[in-house]
């Protein structure tokens, strides 16, 4: 299974019509202890470069942006109780959305694995 | 403002230490340690963290009256302060608003006063400007240093026995490792500890020694205003400023008896006028009751859903286990359990307003 990376450390995977949406380890540890994460309703749609939910650390307010265009079929329910597994496993059980893409050909304009390493440098 | 970054005399422990460098108020200061503001926060209030606040102003006032002197420009009173003592006040303006919190002490044969980093610049040409017959001299060859947390006295005790015997806003000078160091019982994080003033080219030595203690980690920045914000304790720049009264901001308690009733002091025109008749704000604190941060500038709207003021200082809690503000409110609102809602973000988020400090102050009497 591809994993795609955008420049705002978001990674989606794709299996059949949904796609994985959650915030990478370097954006995990960037961001510090996390203690709070807001998140969108299933339904509701976005277009690429929207906000679509709020990360909250000790230190500071982080807004996701939409990698592309979807809507969301679910959002992960355990980040609002226990935000700090965005800290822990952040690439695994801590994704943030299940989504629907509007468009999988905007999948070609996001990293692969070695662009993304690239400029995390 | 393009000069670079000033580094105390422990940066380069700091880095050792991996520290998280930061630019605050023209320094280069460490926000945190691997162990994470959570844990040095936590660090602090079980045990002991260890600070460096030596961007602080520290400045040495020597003359037949400074306390006098000093009375000219801030509402507290000095002539009284004790020899070994020291208090918290702030200058006023004219206006009767704050330009700067700080710390005075009677030293004996002088008097020892540190301001904010932020306000270094101001303080002390306003002091040079207005203190008649006072010498004012801004000290750059000491660092200083603050362990905090219930584990202070162990950790300093263990270098500095005297310290054991100190009170809470007690000011001495002790030798520690053979040096001649200030020694002051107090801080600014809610906990019981020290600040230390150590001459800069010893600081490393001591504060290494201080480490040493298995109860005391280093603590950056980050971990400071968590601590700050439990106890109440408000930060220059967020919730004082040149426009907040000390009676607005609840500071009277730093303003003594005989400065309220015979004034002499910048601003006592209005703040001897909501003395009288209160003021048309007031600074309290405010639990979100959800999980979200409300940060500085968030509006507070009465349980009508009319706005009544906003945030100044907010953030996670992490001994209170969740969001915590302070704010100011418009009179009429602020009693204990009002219900408020905040705008976070464009949607209303249940609050109540709280007594302060959330998380009670632990200090040595």
């Amino acid at each position: 299974m591809t994993t795609y990376y955008s420049e705002e450390h978001e990674w989606i995977t794709v299996a059949g019509d949904v796609a994985t949406l959650g915030i990478t380890q370097h954006a995990a540890d960037q961001l510090g202890e996390i203690v709070f994460c807001e998140q969108k309703e299933a339904g509701d749609t976005f277009e690429k470069g929207e906000e679509i939910g709020v990360i909250e650390s000790v230190k500071a307010a982080s807004e996701i942006f939409a990698p592309l265009d979807g809507e969301v079929i679910a959002a992960n329910e355990t980040l609002t109780e226990t935000p700090g597994a965005l800290n822990e496993t952040p690439e695994g059980e801590a994704w943030i959305y299940k989504i629907k893409l509007a468009d999988p050909a905007q999948l070609e304009e996001l990293m692969d694995l070695d662009g993304y390493k690239a400029l995390i440098g | 403002m393009t000069d670079a970054p000033k580094r105390t005399p422990l940066y380069d422990l700091h880095v050792e230490l991996g520290g998280k460098m930061v630019d605050f108020a023209g320094w280069e200061m460490p926000v945190q340690y691997p162990l994470g503001i959570m844990g040095e926060h936590k660090q602090c209030r079980e045990k002991a963290g260890l600070f460096d606040v030596s961007h602080m102003g520290q400045v040495i006032l020597r003359g037949a009256n400074v306390a006098a002197q000093l009375e000219k420009l801030a509402p507290s009173s000095f002539t009284n302060l004790k020899e070994g003592k020291a208090r918290y006040t702030f200058f006023t303006n004219d206006n009767g608003g704050i330009m700067d919190d700080l710390i005075v002490s009677n030293a004996g044969d002088h008097f020892f006063v540190v301001v904010n980093a932020s306000m270094r610049h101001q303080d002390i040409p306003h002091m040079e400007k207005h203190l008649e017959g006072v010498e004012v001299t801004e000290i750059f060859d000491r660092a200083l240093v603050a362990v905090q947390g219930p584990s202070a006295e162990n950790v300093v005790g263990a270098l500095c026995p005297a310290a054991c015997d100190m009170t809470f806003m007690e000011t001495i000078v002790a030798d520690i490792n053979g040096v001649s160091c200030r020694l002051s019982r107090l801080g600014y994080t809610g906990e019981d500890g020290y600040e230390i003033s150590i001459p800069e080219d010893r600081a490393v030595e001591i504060t290494r020694a201080f480490l040493a203690h298995p109860d005391c980690e280093p603590a950056g920045l980050g971990a400071r205003d968590s601590l700050r914000l439990e106890a109440g304790l408000c930060l220059y720049g967020n919730d004082i400023d040149n426009d907040t009264s000390p009676v607005e901001a609840s500071l009277t308690w730093a303003m003594q008896k005989r400065r309220r009733e015979e004034g002499g002091f910048p601003g006592a025109a209005r703040i001897q006028k909501e003395l009288t008749e209160g003021a048309g704000r007031k600074l309290v604190g405010i639990k979100p009751l959800g999980r979200a941060p409300a940060r500085q500038g968030v509006e507070v709207h009465s349980a009508e859903g009319s706005p009544i003021g906003s945030i100044t200082s907010g953030g996670f809690g992490p001994t209170v286990g969740g969001p915590v503000a302070m704010g100011y409110v418009a009179a009429g609102h602020g009693a204990p359990d009002e219900q408020v809602s905040l705008i976070i973000r464009g949607k209303a988020q249940p609050a109540e307003i709280v007594a302060l400090p959330f998380v009670t102050q632990n200090y040595k009497r």
